[in-house]
């Protein structure tokens, strides 16, 4: 295989296939190498696809894509042992054309995505690990793959090889990533009768349902939980960063059925049936642990370029957008005749012009916050539920003297300037 | 049925092994001497590692491929790569 192509992107996820399909609808010849037996076999997320990056890639996508449900409700739990403080946004605008965004099942849609790339001259080729770039005189010229005879050469490569992203690594783009900057999430798909699901997440036919989940749902760790409603199931997960959950020397199964088990959580999901369990990294060093994007002849997209907003938890979102950022400087790459850094630089100038690094800066300090202050997850959310049972429970005290009670409650242990500074602190971290 | 130990999670994955591990634990005497707490055996979401005495027994058929232990060793004594295309894990779902 020593044919030449204009671009080979490695991986078959959102972001490279976004990027393929751009390309080859272009007039790009484009080769797709994908490790897994097909694409989204190694593929995990939460579950939620955004309409508004993926529509501008295929417009009305809803209309033949493998989608589980449209999400009408984004539920908050900030939860306790035995209690939970909730909010939220119920919208029946979401639940019509254009949408907000849809649960999806990864090895579903994933498939799907590829399929339309290969419909506009993709060259998919599955079952093939790249073991690395070819670099000629500083420049990436192809890629080397576990076949036989497996060298193939492109004026541009796109890795698109996901979380671990060993090729950027290997090309000095970014350093190992720490154990701070990964939350390993593990989650299980199980099955539920569609009415069962209706019923117990107050939703009509196709409707879907998001709950992130705070607090208890990690044992005050810093992460989340997320239950989120498909046609016929459940995805249920769970995730702290790999440092919190080495510190806490907690096995992610162990989180995950204690979720399971809570007794907030256990009667969303009683008597069904799990298909599916499933671990994944997912990127959360934020803004300043995004790499070098843009090299000669390569550039970096998707989580391999570290792109999640783990506070709102965007990522299929920024990696499709990202791939159709990097497809388009590919694109004037090619009329300029032009593959060096300088010329790929256009994406990374995109790249920071738009959302995803706007969103990813607005943000960098706060997962350093969290993680370096425990009081937020393990104390503030607790206090929370205090309060409002306090506050809700009728039991003949004046609501002035329950204020007043509550205050205390808050600044007893950590003063009143404690708390002042720890909230003027998250607030700074996320404004 | 939901699964209720990570013996029953794991029997609900495909796994497509390939005869030899693409997971190699570089030095077991590391693990002897400087890790008592054996991290790897607790994070792993597979259960991969198993600490058997002397040796970290690696059941690399069960693994996930999420990266955790290359980067939650804290010796960094665990090579890791992808499976030979193909192999490895095969979600069907999520």
């Amino acid at each position: 295989m020593s044919e030449k192509f204009d671009v080979i992107v490695v991986g078959a996820g959102p972001a490279g296939t976004a990027c393929a399909y751009t390309c080859a609808k272009n007039g790009l010849k484009v080769l797709q190498i994908e490790r897994g037996e097909y694409p989204g076999s190694k593929n995990v997320m939460g579950g939620v696809l955004y309409r508004k990056q993926t529509e501008e890639i295929i417009p009305e996508f809803w209309k033949e894509a493998p989608l589980e449900r449209p999400i009408i409700e984004q539920r908050f739990w900030m939860m306790d042992k035995e209690s939970t403080v909730s909010f939220g946004y119920k919208g029946l605008e979401w639940g019509v054309e254009p949408y907000n965004n849809f649960t999806v099942l990864r090895a579903h849609f994933d498939q799907w995505f590829a399929k339309k790339g290969v419909e506009e001259g993709v060259l998919l080729i599955n079952e093939t690990v790249v073991t690395e770039c070819i670099v000629e005189d500083g420049k990436v010229i192809g890629v080397r793959t576990d076949r036989p005879d497996g060298e193939i050469f492109a004026d541009v490569v796109v890795l698109a090889d996901g979380v671990n992203s060993l090729l950027a690594k290997q090309l000095g783009f970014h350093n190992e990533l720490k154990p701070d900057q990964v939350a390993l999430t593990a989650m299980e798909v199980i099955n539920l009768p569609k009415d069962k699901i209706n019923d117990r997440f107050n939703l009509q036919e196709n409707q879907g349902c998001t709950i992130e989940i705070f607090g208890d749902s990690t044992k005050g760790n810093l992460g989340t939980a997320f239950i989120y409603t498909n046609k016929e199931s459940i995805n249920i997960g769970v995730g702290t960063t790999l440092s919190s959950m080495i510190k806490a020397k907690m096995k992610p199964y162990d989180l995950l059925d204690y979720l399971k088990t809570h007794p907030m959580v256990a009667p969303l999901l009683a008597g069904g049936e799990s298909a599916e369990y499933l671990a994944h990294l997912i990127p959360e060093g934020g803004f300043h642990a995004v790499p070098k994007v843009a090299g000669n002849g390569v550039v970096v997209i998707g989580d391999a370029a570290q792109l999640v907003n783990a506070i709102h938890r965007e990522g299929s979102n920024m990696a499709m957008a990202s791939g159709k950022m990097a497809a388009e400087a590919v694109i004037q790459a090619k009329e300029r005749n032009d593959y060096s850094e300088s010329s790929l630089n256009s994406y990374r100038e995109a790249l920071y012009a738009s959302f995803i690094m706007k969103d990813l800066e607005k943000y960098k300090d706060a997962a350093h916050l969290f993680e370096n202050s425990p009081q937020y997850f393990k104390e503030y959310v607790p206090m929370l539920n205090q309060a409002m049972s306090k506050f809700f429970t009728v039991d003949g005290t004046p609501k002035k003297e329950k204020q007043k009670q509550i205050i205390k409650g808050f600044t007893s242990e950590k003063g009143t300037f404690g708390v002042m500074k720890d909230l003027y602190r998250a607030w700074k971290a996320v404004k | 049925m939901s699964t209720k130990t990570i013996e029953e999670k794991q029997y609900l994955i495909r796994f497509r092994a390939d005869t030899k591990s693409h997971l190699t634990v570089l030095d077991h005497d590391i693990c002897n001497t400087n890790c008592p707490d054996k991290l790897c055996t607790l994070f792993c979401p597979g259960e991969v590692y198993k600490w058997e005495g002397t040796r970290m027994q690696v059941g690399y058929e069960g693994c996930h491929e999420c990266g955790s232990c290359r980067i939650g060793c804290p010796y960094e004594n665990i090579k890791w790569e992808y499976p030979l295309g193909g192999h490895g894990i095969v979600f069907r779902l999520a």
